[in-house]
Formats: structure tokens, sequence, C-alpha cells
């Protein structure tokens, strides 16, 4: 007994340790017109960062002694951007042996190297949702990162206390899959049924864990552990957030049936091309949408889809956000934000929701990031004009108080880890259509499929 | 009780009557139509000759017949006060695949690539489809012209300009024609198919041979055409006009490297009307660029810079560190169903070192120089074809409404699918019925 308590301390002291590695900084951001989201603009004023957090907003605040003082004037400062999306930092996306791999996890390939990160932050772009990629109907768990870009270890970017959450997906992906396999699901009635079939197969099992629990005899004897059934029984459990890869109507509307008759109550849906056309219902069971500001007709189940989409969500009482999936797009999300007020007159606090606060809340960490009020991380971008502007130019990126990006100091090269084996640099000409990494790694053997352009 | 009715007859007005008359607008085909119209009390930018701060512009016959500060509206004119709006020239997309590329996923879909390294007599004005939806999606923002051209292989086929209105591609043709050239790179490919130096070096010799032989075909050609001999050989005649300076030709070139071979390439082949397209590493040889006097068009903007070393707003900048150094640059989206992305394109263009007013150019009246189409498009002249259209204000600001278009003279609706989505979806009918719920939830 007194051994496992030594050795409790012990790893709470591990942990810390790795912990007390990541800086936390203390800055004063003086003069700037303040965009809190949840609590109005604030012009002309101050916001006081002290050991990563938010201290003290007001007006003519003094730097208390050795805390570094930025000048705002002019300036506009917004919380950090978070992307509910994104597989910039992942050194693999898909693990598509299994129509289910709840069991895996991106947390195991978080590319802390990866130069994406510092362009995002570049972008005012802070936290990302590492996700896993939409082969299967119950992908693998997702990662929730701080762009803390220096680090080269992969735990100090882990969004520390950040709940876990998992892909599922729905539609023509796994569908796809099944076909090119000759197994279920090849239409969205395998979906359904997969899906049914998993959380069927992990009440079963809760069950037994629960039995075996409750016996109080010397001699019972344990179930086999199952880490993918353990999950499945963590999400029944609602601690672990499903993020749902969807796009038309009827299969968001699907899948909220079927978490209904699970009684799991918390829901976002990706991408949802089409829950502008199911938003009542999305709105009466809770559930949340993180879509594009306008893509669409990349494949036939985006085709009836509507740039309206973020502002018809909005307006019918759905917790909305817009994401990228791109490490391009993921550089100005404060831009496809503001295509909501053209596609559906959002308005300023509305649209800047969309990329803060509300991806916070469906991530989970709303508490911590989302806006700027006194108590919460100090994780903050300062554009030179309105960042819903086209002509806004991000200018300083804070996570934890502490400076990742500084447009004045940027050296241009910015890579943490240059290929020792490659004598020349590799050109690479930006084509939208290879930057969709959802089906990366899916199927290796269908290549025709994997090479064109798929998301 | 007077009053009573007197309410209720207003109550009526007000509530019934509109609903009605929604009613009615529904099964509405909302068409084009032609007239004579005068667009007054706007500021307009014509491009070429300032900003008119408060005009009048007369489209009559698909052309705009005058423009200016003092202009007389004509009797017969039907008036458009556009007071506190802003009219531009439309917007022209110097790349696309606007027509051809109707779902991105679906090769039946998808008519811009064909079969073959060496097919420049493929028409891409053929392929157009004027019943896109994606056209009307497109135009309702502000672009009114694209360069729509076929992907693929070393001489994919010949690319036009067109109109994004008209029900034939006929009737959107804008005038212009040109074919498409990929310059074989010495680059090492695109994601997941990575080269070795040698492997790519190896490639580019044999598509290089591949091109030559064509262009030397060509030009032999040239020389015997007339002759009664000559066997019909389509690949081959579609570059002659190239090879006597009566066609453009558009070659894709993007790394620094093969920038500078092409324009090396250009100059021993000594052809006349070459473009530049792509030139992402523009940037890198803009003065040699802007030595050889060839243009350029340059897109997307938004985009990720070509090495992991460069600087991560490299792409932004491009367009404006080319234009400083006196290339004449039009910008593009390489898009087909998000060509109405265009102005945002310009607008970090712009922010990143272009400057509002290059930008603008890069999207009116460069692209129209470049495509060969200034003497239709690009601004707003006397004498011009009417696309134009009419904002709230900046159109490279995120949140600004186009709110009329004018294309070849005909006002054009200012609807597309998404909006009429927008309109059936926004409060849906029926919503969700409270009393019994479909998804019941037991909330924890």
């Amino acid at each position: 007994m007194k051994m496992k308590n030594i050795l409790t301390i012990l790893l709470a002291l591990f942990s810390t340790m790795a912990l007390a590695q990541v800086k936390k900084g203390d800055v004063l951001i003086k003069g700037g017109t303040v965009l809190t989201v949840t609590n109005g603009t604030l012009e002309n004023t101050d916001v006081l960062v002290r050991n990563g957090k938010i201290s003290k907003i007001g007006k003519n605040l003094r730097a208390p002694r050795g805390v570094e003082t930025v000048d705002a004037t002019g300036k506009f400062v917004m919380p950090g951007i978070i992307d509910a999306h994104s597989h910039i930092a992942g050194s693999a996306i898909n693990e598509g042996t299994s129509q289910v791999t709840a069991e895996v996890s991106m947390e195991d390939v978080v590319n802390p190297l990866d130069v994406s990160i510092y362009r995002a932050l570049a972008g005012g772009v802070t936290s990302i949702h590492l996700m896993h990629g939409s082969a299967n109907v119950i992908g693998g768990q997702n990662e929730t990162l701080k762009l803390r870009y220096g680090y080269t270890n992969p735990d100090d970017l882990r969004f520390e206390g950040a709940p876990r959450t998992i892909k599922f997906a729905l539609g023509e992906n796994p569908t796809r899959g099944g076909r090119s396999r000759g197994i279920q699901p090849q239409s969205r009635m395998g979906v359904e049924n997969m899906i049914r079939n998993s959380f069927t197969q992990a009440v079963a099992y809760k069950k037994k864990w629960d039995a075996y629990r409750a016996d109080k005899s010397a001699r019972k004897v344990a179930p086999e552990y199952d880490l993918r059934m353990q999950t499945l029984v963590d999400i029944m459990n609602g601690d672990v957030l499903v993020h749902c890869h969807s796009y038309r109507a009827d299969e968001i509307y699907m899948l909220m049936k079927v978490f209904s008759d699970f009684n799991i109550p918390k829901l976002t849906f990706q991408h949802a091309n089409e829950a502008y056309k199911v938003a009542p219902e999305l709105a009466a069971f809770g559930a949340s949408a993180s879509v594009f500001a306008d893509w669409w007709a990349y494949k036939l189940e985006v085709y009836y889809s509507t740039a309206y989409n973020a502002a018809i969500l909005t307006n019918n009482g759905v917790t909305t956000s817009i994401n990228s999936d791109s490490g391009e797009l993921i550089r100005h999300l404060f831009h496809e934000a503001a295509k909501t007020q053209k596609y559906g007159n959002l308005s300023d606090d509305e649209s800047l929701a969309l990329i803060t606060l509300n991806p916070a809340k469906q991530l989970g960490i709303d508490n911590r990031v989302g806006s700027i009020e006194e108590g919460k991380d100090a994780d903050i971008a300062i554009f030179d004009g309105h960042p819903l502007s086209v002509y806004a130019i991000p200018l300083m990126t804070f996570v934890d108080g502490v400076k990742y990006f500084d447009k004045a100091t940027d050296k241009g090269d910015m890579r943490l880890y240059v290929n020792p084996e490659s004598s020349i640099e590799e050109v690479m000409i930006y084509d939208r259509h290879d930057d969709h990494r959802c089906l990366e790694g899916a199927n290796a053997l269908n290549l025709r499929e994997l090479f064109s352009n798929k998301k | 009780m007077k009053n009573i009715k007197t309410l209720f007859a207003a109550f009526l007005m007000l509530t019934i009557i509109p609903l009605l008359s929604v009613a009615q607008e529904d099964d509405q085909v909302m068409k084009a139509r032609s007239g004579k119209f005068a667009l007054t009390n706007a500021k307009i930018y014509t491009v070429t000759n300032g900003i008119i701060e408060k005009g009048t512009i007369i489209i009559n016959n698909g052309v705009i017949e005058a423009v200016g500060a003092n202009v007389t509206i004509p009797a017969d004119a039907e008036v458009f006060d556009y007071n506190g709006k802003e009219i531009y020239p439309g917007m022209i997309d110097g790349g696309t695949t606007l027509g051809l590329a109707e779902i991105g996923s679906i090769s039946e879909a998808n008519d811009f690539r064909e079969f073959g390294q060496l097919t420049p007599q493929m028409q891409a004005l053929t392929a157009v489809n004027p019943n896109s939806v994606s056209i009307p999606v497109t135009r309702v923002s502000g672009v009114t012209t694209v360069w729509t051209m076929p992907r693929g292989g070393a001489l994919a086929g010949t690319a036009a300009s067109i109109n994004l209105f008209g029900y034939t591609p006929d009737q959107m043709f804008a005038g212009s024609k040109g074919i498409v050239m990929t310059f074989p790179s010495a680059g090492g490919g695109r994601r997941f198919r990575r080269l070795s130096p040698e492997e790519a070096k190896k490639r580019q010799e044999r598509a290089l041979k591949t091109i030559n032989e064509a262009w030397d075909k060509a030009e032999l050609y040239a020389k015997i055409e007339n002759s009664d001999e000559v066997r019909s050989y389509p690949e081959i005649e579609a570059l002659v006009p190239v090879v006597k300076g009566e066609m453009m030709l558009f070659i894709e070139t993007n790394s620094a490297k093969d920038i500078l071979a092409t324009i090396e390439w250009v100059k021993e082949r000594g052809y006349k009307q070459v473009i530049l397209t792509g030139v992402s590493e523009g940037w890198r040889v803009a003065d040699k660029i802007a030595e050889s006097g060839l243009s350029v068009i340059t897109g997307p903007v938004q985009a990720i810079p070509t090495r992991q070393s460069d600087n991560y707003d490299a792409a932004y900048a491009n367009p404006g560190i080319m234009s400083k150094a006196g290339v004449k640059v039009a910008l593009r989206t390489m898009e087909a169903e998000n060509v109405r992305n265009l102005p945002y394109h310009a607008g970090f263009a712009a922010a990143y070192g272009m400057g509002r007013e290059e930008a603008l150019k890069a999207i009116t009246i460069n692209a129209a120089e470049i495509l060969g189409i200034s003497d239709q498009v690009g601004s707003i002249e006397v004498g011009k074809k009417a696309n134009i259209f009419v904002a709230t204000g900046d159109p490279f600001e995120t949140a600004t409404k186009i709110t009329d278009l004018f294309i070849d003279g005909y006002k054009v609706p200012m609807t597309s699918r998404q909006i009429r989505l927008y309109d059936e979806f926004l409060n849906r009918t029926p919503g969700v019925d409270k009393s019994k719920k479909a998804i019941d939830i037991k909330k924890r």
C-alpha cells in the first residue's frame, strides 16, 4: 500500500516535470482593439498576461517589473484561432486495416517538426485538432494540440487536459473502402449497421466488466481487456467526444438517431456540407457542426452544398465552427470566417466565434481558450487590421503568453529539421487537390484512387 | 368599427399579400434581359481611366455606349440608381477549368483531360458546359470572364476565354484561344510521386525531346502546309498558328530553374505570343522574367510556398514582387467550383505587396490584355462589352456583396443554386415539431 503511494507520487512528479518544460510567458499587450468574442470589442485596451494566463484586461495597465510590453496601438487583438479539423503535424493519418480502429490514436504520430505548424501560427492559429483520417467508419482517436513550435518532444505540443476525441466517418469514403475490398460497408445502410453493431458489442463488453467489478467473490476472473471495445464504452460514458466526418443530411440525421438510441449526448459533425438541411434537428439534438466556408463539388456528396451553410446553422442555433482540413487554408481561417458575412450576414462576433469559441466548445476546451477573458490561457493573435478584412496581416501569435510568431523578426527559413540526405531541396508546386489528407494511407492497394483528387 | 376594418385591411396588406407574391416568385424562372440601361449615381472604377466619384454608364446593344460624370440619360433607357454603390469591370480569371469540371472525384463529370501527351488540337470550348452549376455560383461574385483550359499532358489542348453567360459555347466565347503547354520540370513531382534527381533529370530530358520534336514538326508543317502532298496531322496542325505568330502559347512553368529554362526555350524558338503561367517561384527570378518581356499569369495566390525553407508568405507576395520588377501580371485561381474566390486571391496579393490598384488591374485589364481580349473587356470604356458588376464596396473585401451583374449587356439575375438553397433552408418549413421529437436524447 505504501509502495503504491510512493509510485503515485513519483508518477505525478514525472508528469509535472514533463509539463514544466513548456514555457509560460508574461507580457503586456497595450492599447489594442481587443476582440474578446464573449464580451464584445474593447477599444484601446490592455491585456496583461502572467505565467501563461490572461490575468487582467483593462485600460492603462502597468507592466510589472521584468514583463515585456507589446505596443498594439492601432492593432487588433483576438483569441488565438482554433482549427477543429487539421492533419498538419501528423506523420500518419489513417489506420485503415479495419472498419473499426477505435484503439489507435493520433497521439502516437504527432510530428512537432512539421513546418506547417509555424505557417499556421503565422495565420494566428494557436490550437489544432489533429484528426485521424476518414477511411473507416469508426476511426482512431484524435489529439488536440497547442502549436508550441520549437519543441521537439511531441508531448510538449499536447493540449494538456483536453478531452479525448475520436473520428467517425460516414458516406463515400468508408463505403469506397468497403467496395474496393469487397466487405461491408458499401452503402449508407452498411455504415449505420456497422456503428450500431459496434456499440451493441461495446454494451455487452461493458456488461461483462460491470459484472466483474460487482462480483465480490475472491476467485473472480477478469474478462479479456479490449482497448477497441473499451474506447467505445468510453464514448458511451461521455469521456470521448465523437467528431464525425459526414456530408449528406440523411447520414447526419442517421447518426443522431443512433446516438440517441445509445444515449450518447455529445456529437460534432465534421465537414457536414449538408448540415444546413437538418439544422433544426441538429439544434434540437444539441449536436454541433464544423464546416468549410465554401468548399464544395469535389465529390458527389458535396455537390448540393451552399456557402451559406455556416450562416444557416448559426441562425438555427447550432454551435458551428469553420475548419481548414488543409495545410493551406489553416493559414487564413480568419478570412474563411469572414466569408460568412458575405454569405449570410453574420455579425463580427458571430464570425469570429466560428474560429475561436465555437471550435473550443466542440473540443471541450472552452474553459481554457476561445475568448479573451481573465483566467483563460493567453493564446492570442495580433493583426495589423481587423482580422475579418481581406487585407489583415497577422503580426504576432502567442501560446501560453509565449510569442511563437512575430512577423517583424520572422527569419524566413523556419525549419526545425533538414533532411541530411537530400542534396537539393524539393520544390513542390501547390495544388489544392493534393492538399487533402483525409484518405492518405487509407488503401495502398488502390493507388490510382489514392493519388487522385479525393478527400 | 371603421378603424377595425382599416386595421384588418392593413393587416391583410402587410401579411397575406407579401406571402402571395413570394409564392408566385417561387414558380417564376429568373431570366436575363437585355435593353438600354442607365447605371447612375455610382462610384465607377474604370480601371483604365481612373475613378469617377459619381457617374453614369449607358449600356446599349450589349456594349458600353457612354461613361462619365456628366452623361445625359436617354429618355428610353431603363434607369438603375446605384447611389452609394461601386461599379467595376467584371473580374477575369486567368486560369480555370470552369465549365469543364463539374464534380471533382467523378471522372465522368470531368472533361479537361484527354488521353495522351500531345493533344493540342483538343478544344476546351467544345467541352464547356454552359449549364454547369458552378457558372452562376461564380458570376454572382463578380467574375464575368475566365480562361478555361485543358490540363494534363505536355501539350494538353487549346484553351479559350469565355464569358460566364450564354446557352451555347459560342454565345459564351469571349474571343481568344491559346495552346496550353507544360514545360518539362527539372523538379521531383508532387506529393506521393517524389523522384530522385537522376530520375527527374531523365524524365525532363525525355519530355523535352517529345515537345521539341512536336514543335520541329510544326515548324516544318508551317513551311509545307500548302503543298498537295501534306497529310492531315491534327496535333501538329494545331501548333502551326503559334509558329506563325497568330496564336498564343501558354507555358506552365513553376520552379525558378524551370522558369529560366522556359525563357531560354522561348528565345530559341522565337515564338511571338508566349505567356508564362503558374510561375510559383517567379519571385526568385523576377528580374529575369521582366528582362524577357514575357507576361505572366500566376496563382493561386492563397497557396503553400514551394519549398519548406521559404517564407510562409512567399506565395502571397509572389505577384507583387514580379509586378514591381516590371512584369505584366494577371492572376488565376486554378479552380473550377471556387473561381468565385478570385477577388480574395487578389486581395491577398494586394495586402502582401502588390497594392490594391495593381491587384485590381491583375484581374481586369492585365488579364484581358494577356488573354488577347482587351478590345472587348477588362475596363469600363466606351465601345467595350458591358461586362460589369455593382458592389456594396471594395470587391476584394470579404464582406462586400455584389448586388447587380451585367454580362454581354444582359442584366443577369443574381441567383445561383447556392443562393436558392439558402433561401429554402434558412427558415425551413416544416422545422422541428417540438411536441413529438424525432430525435430524443436523455441529457445527462
